[in-house]
């Protein structure tokens, strides 16, 4: 994922200044249509998925009270997931966005909603909002990217610590909330001083952030377990797993978002002084689809759309589907690649991605079934020596 | 159980009791509450947000219908004269108006009424005369309003109302049979545009209340010292008037003229027209800040450029970092244009990176 600037092939070098304005216009008017007409059937639709979730949640948790019995456990768990990512995703995430702040109803409000997941919506709301979505794929504004933890791009320099990455990025997926709640602390960068730990902003949030973890942990792995009675263990496990089960699927719908293969990443200087129009080709090429069906859409809460999102993070989710052939038309005027693949070919190209980076450059490239042993040897090499080692047998590929 | 258990003599401890048990409970429905899950079954019920159904939809005139609410269970009544302020989605959108009640308080169902006028491009009045439906929930607040008869009631009143301006009026003179010397002048521009119009004729016609209508199509507006002429023993009599800020202003002037001004009570329902316009003052209330903001800066950097510490995100409108509730006032969309509009108690949330003044603002922060 070498930033755009340092390719060889420049996606938008065709592009003329007023393309790229006259793209910004176009997008201004597609988002001006859509917030035109938004009305009562908008409303009914976020009030429904709330209540169906509320509902499913409530049903998932009372079937869970006899847990003991495998058929409600089954269906306690499936139910309760099911509506932990509604709840994390078309809920959660896009009223915290802004999108349904124009209803003026304070239940429905990116400023008093709160969700169900380890980071405080505050936190979550600057991290994401804020600093994601401005400096969206911008390496070293956009913490998103992963540089921070992982290896994502070829020009960072390989160490054999990075082998570990395809380990670490699934436990990372298992516990994926508490990922962003240390995320949205900015935890490394805090932790490194002294001068930051001891910051009062910092501290606070951190305590707001435990605060938020133990009411969570206490309601999953204490008060629903406990209301269950004989059945607290198996409660216990259906509520961990739905956790889990919520983790892992909101890590693999984010991955698509910006990982898989093809999507562009940006320097920092790239930036100044970026016009309207600037800023909606780098959230195009910044970002990527997944195609499916109108339940995965649902229950990515439409980050399926992920273009579409990010051109628009304040548009209601539901409108995306309708945008979204406006969009790819426009990307198909200007000669741009509207990137969208099924669910699994996006997670397999982001985990090939994660897997391929975890490797020296050019390393699983290179290696045939032949060459196998060979290859091996080098990466054991690589792997134990030092950093001459590592220098010159990387070189030696190049 | 048995209903024999001695119960504690205090409120206090049971109070409290109810407390830690809804503690508890708040413990399993975390980060929600309680009443989120409650909300869904009964949003009527006692300790939830006040809120009302609606229950009918009576017409009154072509453009005038009364609304039949039924309160929640927190709804704590009202005295005739005053109003509520109901908060209704209109194409989705929660927008908050004021309403005269009407309804007679002995009304055994426990309803509540109140009656609106649709008024030509009226986003919400038209919505509740024309296009609502019975079972729509409202949000309610509590009644307010001062326009009441006082406890020692006078022996003789004066009403004067023009338009919906009958309203508050016909919830006093439902409520108050024990008011035999009435006189009401009311205004509207034909017979048939009378709201209540069989209501108050018949008790003109049982001699509960002079009547004089003033049908203005064919008949011209009556102006104050006009009123005043129909009115031989006004000195004796308290003046309660409702309707437009230009015939209530007129009246306050000719009361004061002719020395009884104290004896005159006026209702606005509107406290003033909003002039939007390019720019104007922008007031913080809590920073006790007030600045003279153009057209086409942000209020965010308006305020910032004042010293001002505000919220703030992206400023590209995007985040949702920046808003703030703006109490009164309007303002603009600087990326399209649209205006903003709000009324003292709406405080509409604005995003203030993308937001400049369109008239005078305030702004809690």
């Amino acid at each position: 994922m070498t930033a755009l600037q340092k390719k060889s092939e420049n996606p938008i070098a065709h592009l003329t200044t007023e393309d790229i304005e006259l793209i910004g216009k176009e997008l201004d008017t597609i988002r001006q249509e859509i917030r035109d007409s938004l009305g009562e059937d908008d409303a009914k639709y976020i009030r429904k998925v709330i209540d169906v979730q509320r509902k499913l949640e409530l049903g998932s948790r009372a079937a869970l009270l006899v847990s003991m019995f495998p058929p409600a456990w089954v269906v306690g768990t499936v139910g309760l997931s099911v509506a932990k990512i509604l709840e994390n995703m078309e809920i959660g995430h896009n009223i915290l966005h802004g999108q349904w702040d124009w209803m003026r109803d304070p239940k429905i409000h990116s400023t008093t909603w709160e969700w169900d997941m380890a980071s405080p919506s505050e936190q979550w709301k600057h991290s994401h909002n804020e600093l994601h979505h401005t400096y969206t794929n911008v390496i070293g504004k956009d913490n998103d990217l992963g540089y921070g933890i992982m290896r994502v791009d070829e020009d960072q320099r390989w160490h054999p610590l990075y082998l570990a990455q395809p380990v670490w990025n699934f436990l990372n997926a298992c516990f994926f909330e508490y990922g962003i709640a240390a995320y949205d602390l900015e935890l490394g960068k805090n932790l490194a001083t002294k001068k930051r730990r001891n910051d009062p902003a910092f501290q606070a949030g951190v305590k707001a952030v435990l605060g938020k973890i133990r009411r969570q942990a206490t309601k999953d792995y204490l008060i629903h377990p406990a209301l269950s009675g004989p059945s607290f263990l198996p409660t216990l496990a259906a509520n961990f797993t739905a956790n889990v089960v919520r983790n892992l699927w909101s890590h693999s719908v984010i991955m698509c978002g910006h990982f898989p293969e093809g999507v562009e990443t940006f320097e920092r200087t790239s930036i100044d002084g970026e016009t309207r129009g600037e800023w909606y080709v780098r959230q195009m090429l910044g970002s990527a689809n997944i195609s499916g069906s109108k339940a995965m859409h649902l229950m990515t809460g439409n980050l399926s759309h992920q273009v579409e999102h990010h051109l628009f993070p304040d548009l209601p989710s539901n409108r995306y589907a309708e945008i979204a052939p406006k969009v790819k038309d426009i990307f198909d005027r200007y000669g741009l690649t509207y990137h969208s693949a099924p669910l699994y070919k996006q997670v397999a190209s982001a985990w090939h991605k994660v897997i391929r980076l975890s490797l020296p450059n050019g390393w699983m490239a290179e290696t045939t079934p032949k060459n196998a042993p060979a290859q091996v040897i080098k990466l054991v090499r690589m792997t134990t020596g030092g950093k001459k080692v590592r220098r010159e047998l990387s070189k030696a590929a190049a | 159980m048995t209903t024999t258990v001695p119960r504690p003599t205090t409120a206090r401890p049971r109070v409290a009791l109810r407390d830690r048990v809804l503690r508890l409970v708040e413990l399993a429905t975390t980060p929600l509450l309680p009443s989120d899950y409650l909300d869904l079954v009964d949003p009527l019920r006692s300790g939830a947000d006040l809120r009302g159904r609606i229950e009918a939809v009576i017409p009154e005139t072509r453009d005038a219908a009364t609304i039949v609410i039924r309160p929640g269970r927190g709804w704590k009544g009202h005295r005739p004269g005053q109003y509520i302020r109901i908060g209704i989605d209109v194409d989705g959108v929660r927008q908050w108006r004021a309403y005269s009640l009407t309804s007679d308080l002995g009304r055994t169902d426990g309803c509540i009424t109140v009656t609106v006028k649709a008024i030509p491009g009226g986003k919400v009045s038209n919505h509740l005369v024309h296009r609502t439906d019975p079972g729509t929930v409202l949000q309610l607040d509590q009644a307010a309003g001062e326009f009441c008869l006082p406890d020692q009631h006078p022996e003789k009143a004066l009403f004067i109302t023009a338009g919906s301006g009958i309203t508050p009026v016909m919830g006093m003179l439902r409520n108050h049979p024990e008011l035999t010397d009435v006189v009401l002048v009311h205004s509207a521009p034909t017979e048939d545009d009378v709201v209540f119009g069989a209501e108050l004729r018949a008790l003109a016609a049982d001699g509960r209340i002079r009547l004089v209508e003033q049908h203005t199509d064919t008949a011209g507006m009556l102006d104050a010292p006009a009123i005043a002429a129909l009115v031989p023993d006004l000195h004796e009599r308290s003046t309660w008037a409702c309707g437009p800020v230009g015939m209530l202003e007129a009246l306050e002037a000719h009361w004061e003229t002719v020395g009884v001004a104290e004896r005159l009570y006026t209702e606005r329902f509107r406290p003033a027209v909003l002039v939007t316009g390019e720019g104007g003052t922008v007031s913080f209330a809590k920073s006790g800040t007030t600045l003279e903001a153009d057209g086409a800066t942000p209020i965010l950097d308006a305020a910032e450029d004042a010293g001002l510490l505000m919220p703030s995100g992206c400023r590209m409108g995007i985040c949702f970092g920046c808003v703030l509730p703006l109490r009164e006032g309007a303002v603009r969309d600087l990326r399209n244009g649209e205006i903003t509009t709000a009324a003292p108690g709406d405080g509409v949330l604005i995003q203030t990176c993308v937001s400049a003044a369109a008239g005078a603002c305030d702004i809690d922060h």
